[in-house]
């Protein structure tokens, strides 16, 4: 079943699917940056596919040199009850990622959460803001040079 | 930057994002008192430390903000920094209300990126943990519920109840509430047959205490009328939020992920899945009702079936030892050494576990770098899609419907702060 939906993913977007990966019987799709949302809105609309529940969004900092940080996208099918995977990556020097709410408004709040922790900026998010940490915090938490322990002064504490 | 700067731009962005917001609703006739209430992050109803947003014109809420992170723990990023067994008394922390379902959820995604199997005794013994910890969680929901709307005696009836099983929990587990029973590979140790009787026991009498609680709010008039055709969401909207567990059930969608993608032993159990076509807040009720008949039913089922047999799988070099092997065996010892210093190693490669929790789906993405520490961790947790609906839910209504609605969601905020 998957492995038509990804054919039929790569005749009509040749340019945009860069790899397929299988492990433990779930399917990673790489996929280029710039056409996430036609992808995400094709596998959604898509009869076949009918992704219609995106059950997350989440970021991870892979910590090299280019493409640097990963969002990815873990989405279910109500139909088809199946399940896929998809992963861009996005530079460091230019953290930015197109918004998939349009395709899923249930999207809006991982990305804000992915925004947060990674510093991953969606373009065309209606309302991107910090999910858990204060608004004037200067870093992101997950990223993998923020010290487990935190930063001293960089939250300010409360006058007694 | 000193407290007063940083908490006025705080205040800024997020009064603005409550004033950028599209309200549609509008009534010429209300009183003209525009005005923003500040409801939590300490508010009886918010069920923990939920602060919302709230824009009102005359009683009609007009717009509605949630403001999350007052209990941030950073519970992904401490992932990072300890080995896989390390981790799982922190899964207790997520979702308080049903700690003994967070363990199995985390251990099954890591058995899984490992590729390892618990025996089937474990695998019984998980799924019957599973479910109690459904009932403990919907008795808080259901009792919460009612006491938000009015009805007292039901919190303090459904509580009793609760406490019957935090005893049977201590006699498994030894811990009421931070349980960390399940192990990666197995369990922390077997079922005694005293447990299994005292499981018995309270099946035997804890239906007919359930029917009293119940038919306390199902024949209330009040009750039913708070809660009838408020906070209605479609089943379109519903997927398209990422509504979970009792919450999508409630408005028709036939969604559990204990049928559609099975895990456990639940292949062989016989239990329905119940769903209320309403998509309001009473249809969410009924479905956590008829969810703890069929949880009773598949505790039953499994204490009748379960096997005799071993509850760590035979994965020397994966599962902790016992500790009494450890004591008196060479190998064993080495074994404990290399887990305890250098974790289990799962291969290069990510995985996505998801399980059916008291509150949704409750998944657990891990990426191992083949190291003996997750190298992402991310914690899909069904309180916080809950709860991104609620000015979907919330916008348009009343104000003194907010509590039946965050009631009627029940949000666990450990779980949706992380």
């Amino acid at each position: 079943m998957l492995t038509t939906i990804i054919e039929s993913l790569r005749t009509r977007f040749p340019q945009s699917v860069l790899e397929v990966n299988e492990f433990r019987g779930e399917t990673t799709v790489r996929v280029r940056k710039d056409d996430i949302v036609p992808v995400c809105t094709f596998l959604r609309d898509d009869p076949a596919a009918s992704f219609d529940y995106c059950s997350d969004v989440c970021g991870a900092d892979a910590y090299t040199p280019e493409e640097r940080f990963q969002v990815i996208y873990n989405l279910y099918s109500m139909t088809h009850r199946h399940r896929i995977r998809l992963k861009v990556s996005v530079d460091e020097s230019h953290p930015h990622c197109p918004s998939v709410t349009a395709v899923w408004p249930g999207a809006e709040w991982p990305e804000r959460e992915t925004y947060d922790m990674f510093g991953v900026v969606f373009d065309g998010h209606p309302d991107l803001r910090r999910m858990y940490m204060p608004e004037d915090f200067a870093h992101h938490p997950l990223r993998k040079d923020f010290p487990m322990m935190g930063i001293p002064d960089s939250i300010p504490l409360p006058r007694k | 930057m000193n407290i007063d700067q940083a908490m006025e731009i705080r205040q800024q962005k997020i009064l603005a994002a409550l004033e950028n917001k599209n309200t549609s609703v509008h009534f010429d006739d209300a009183l003209d008192n525009e005005m923003v209430l500040n409801m939590g992050p300490q508010h009886p109803a918010t069920h923990g430390v939920l602060r919302l947003l709230i824009k009102l014109d005359g009683e009609t809420v007009v717009a509605c903000v949630p403001e999350l992170g007052y209990l941030h723990r950073g519970y992904e990023k401490l992932a990072e920094n300890m080995s896989y067994h390390e981790y799982i008394p922190h899964t207790d922390r997520l979702d308080y209300l049903s700690p003994l379902m967070n363990n199995t959820a985390y251990v099954l995604a890591v058995e899984k990126l490992v590729g390892i199997e618990a025996p089937k005794r474990a695998q019984y013994i998980r799924t019957i943990i599973s479910e109690l910890a459904r009932i403990s969680s919907h008795l808080v929901g259901i009792g919460a519920l009612a006491m938000d709307v009015g009805a007292l005696t039901v919190f303090t009836w459904t509580f009793t109840e609760r406490e019957r099983l935090y005893d049977i929990f201590e006699l498994l587990t030894g811990a009421r509430f931070t349980t960390s029973f399940t192990r990666i590979g197995g369990l922390a140790h077997d079922m005694t047959p005293e447990v299994a009787a005292a499981i018995s026991a309270f099946l035997d009498t804890f239906p007919a205490k359930f029917h009293e609680c119940i038919s306390m709010l199902n024949t209330n008039r009040i009750f039913v009328e708070r809660l009838e055709g408020v906070g209605v969401i479609t089943r379109e909207k519903a997927i398209a939020l990422g509504l979970g567990g009792p919450n999508i059930r409630g408005t028709g969608v036939e969604h559990d992920i204990r049928r559609s993608e099975p895990y456990l032993v639940y292949p062989e159990l016989d239990f329905a899945v119940p769903v209320s076509n309403g998509g309001d807040s009473l249809s969410r009720y009924y479905v956590r009702v008829n969810e703890v008949k069929e949880s009773v039913k598949i505790v039953r089922q499994c204490l009748e079936k379960i096997p005799a047999g071993p509850v760590h799988a035979n994965e020397p070099k994966k599962v902790l030892p016992r500790k009494e092997r450890v004591y008196t065996k060479m190998e064993e010892l080495i074994h404990d050494f290399m887990l305890v210093n250098f974790g289990v190693n799962p291969p290069v490669g990510e995985v996505y576990h998801a399980v059916e929790g008291s509150k949704g789906e409750l998944g657990f993405y891990i990426q191992s770098r083949g190291e003996g520490h997750p190298w992402r961790l991310k914690i899909r947790s069904p309180s916080f899609m809950n709860l991104q609906s609620t000015p979907h839910l919330i916008e348009g209504g009343m104000i003194s419907d907010i509590v039946a609605v965050l009631g009627s969601l029940d949000p666990v905020m450990g779980e949706a702060d992380k």
